[in-house]
């Protein structure tokens, strides 16, 4: 359970791209993002800049792609919307293939897979090159709001510790003949699951009094090192301004 | 149901996250009151509790699985303020952290899933609260009803906003249609899973559920005198 709070995603680097300090590359992230999806959709000569920007990053991150386009599946349900549009879209049909298909259904299905992807990779690489104690010292640094900036710290220090938790509980499940996925054996997940809104409700109330005793007054002094060891030097630093 | 970028266009998605700015802001303010000064380490691990629900996938039918959207059970079991900053992290997290959700999605994201899956949830639950006795044997139900309720309401508004500023030349009641077919489908599993889980919480720890409260309170010390000797057990 002590094990490294790293996200999954993360992948070890030493590039500019990871250098870069994440209150710039947060910011970067969302104006690629909304060109992107503020292209409009005839201009396909632009989507091929896009993503030449972008696998030049890549590039540059030294990050592979091999380890990127894998992460890519949470994409699919909506490729698989986009594959449908030209069907179920109104306005003038077309030939493709020899199917008949709507033309801004076509049009607009290609707009969604090209921006979708380009969203979708974009994010992969900043979370690649970004460890999440950096982003949340990139979040602060962008001013939002220091509140949510500590669940978010506390959300991602514990998510491995409560997802191992509910890992654990399926293993027990399966391994006495219950399917978690059957909605016929949702009452089983149904308890797991309280019992597992108990056991992280409780590790927040020992948390917080772990923290009152050590001089929490509601405000964190410093997110810097939540969820890896910062140098001392740093600390002071970061706490001093 | 995480909208990705490029779905909405530019300006509704602008807009959309001003609404979810201003109703995470009055969340906020409004979410000390619910766990006071123990708000950021709670809220922080019941975020990782909805983050580790929403892992579970249920086969809705036709080869896709839907999964816990959690507005409607945190609402429940925090308050619905927290909850929202709950669900708002949750997004927040998915979206920079595993490119679930596009960045640019993430104010609509929020206003679906977080304002009115949460809010819907919640309302829904205090009204059937009103109605139905007071006992603690009815939070469980009127969960459930919250949960059923948000989830086809969340659709509805996603189809509104698609209809401002969808991208995609398809009729909107054709959407419409689907959307809610769908989605009244997913609230069905979300409320049978609410309701289940706010039961089971409920009969170990009713203290927990912040939706029991009012009921907690009203009880009165009861000392009962056994009717016969008691027995000693270990």
């Amino acid at each position: 359970m002590g094990a490294g709070h790293g996200h999954r995603l993360h992948f070890h680097g030493h590039s500019a791209v990871h250098r870069a300090p994440a209150h710039l590359k947060i910011p970067a992230l969302l104006a690629f993002v909304l060109v992107v999806v503020a292209t409009p959709r005839e201009w396909f000569a632009v989507y091929a800049v896009h993503l030449a920007v972008l696998l030049g990053v890549i590039a540059v991150s030294r990050v592979p792609l091999r380890y990127l386009a894998p992460r890519m599946v949470v994409e699919v349900p909506f490729v698989v919307f986009a594959l449908l549009m030209p069907f179920v879209a109104t306005g003038p049909r077309t030939e493709v293939l020899g199917l008949t298909v709507s033309e801004p259904g076509l049009l607009a299905g290609w707009a969604l897979l090209a921006k979708g992807t380009l969203g979708v990779l974009a994010s992969l690489t900043l979370a690649a090159t970004t460890e999440p104690a950096d982003v949340l010292r990139g979040l602060r640094r962008l001013r939002l709001p220091s509140l949510l900036v500590e669940i978010m710290g506390f959300m991602v220090r514990y998510l491995d510790v409560v997802t191992a938790d509910l890992t654990r509980m399926l293993t027990a499940m399966r391994s006495r003949g219950v399917d978690p996925r059957s909605p016929r054996h949702w009452p089983v997940l149904a308890r797991s699951l309280g019992s597992l809104f108990i056991r992280s409700y409780e590790r927040g109330e020992r948390v917080h009094l772990a923290m009152v005793s050590r001089g929490y007054t509601g405000e964190l002094p410093d997110l810097a090192d939540l969820g890896r060891g910062v140098p001392a030097h740093h600390h002071h630093a970061q706490a001093a301004s | 149901m995480h909208v990705p970028d490029g779905f909405l266009d530019a300006p509704t998605s602008v807009a959309t996250g001003a609404v979810a700015a201003a109703g995470v802001a009055i969340a906020l303010r409004r979410a000390r009151d619910e766990l006071d000064d123990r708000t950021a380490p709670m809220a922080g691990l019941v975020a990782a509790f909805v983050f580790a629900g929403q892992m579970i996938n249920f086969p809705v039918g036709a080869g896709t699985s839907g999964h816990l959207m959690g507005g409607a059970l945190a609402a429940v079991l925090v308050g619905p303020w927290a909850a929202v900053l709950c669900i708002s992290v949750v997004l927040l997290v998915q979206a920079l952290f595993m490119a679930d959700g596009g960045v640019t999605a993430l104010g609509t994201n929020v206003t679906l899933l977080a304002l009115v899956g949460a809010g819907v949830g919640w309302l829904v639950f205090r009204g059937l609260q009103a109605v139905l006795p007071r006992h603690l044997a009815m939070v469980a139900p009127a969960a459930a009803i919250g949960a059923l309720a948000s989830v086809p309401v969340a659709a509805t508004v996603f189809t509104g906003l698609f209809a401002m500023g969808g991208v995609a030349p398809v009729e909107v009641g054709t959407v419409l249609t689907a959307m809610l077919g769908w989605h009244t489908l997913i609230g069905v599993g979300e409320a049978l899973i609410t309701g289940l889980v706010v039961g089971s919480i409920v009969a170990v720890r009713p203290d927990l559920v912040y939706g029991a409260r009012r009921l907690l309170a009203a009880r009165e010390l009861e000392i009962r005198t056994p009717a016969s000797t008691p027995e000693v057990t270990a």
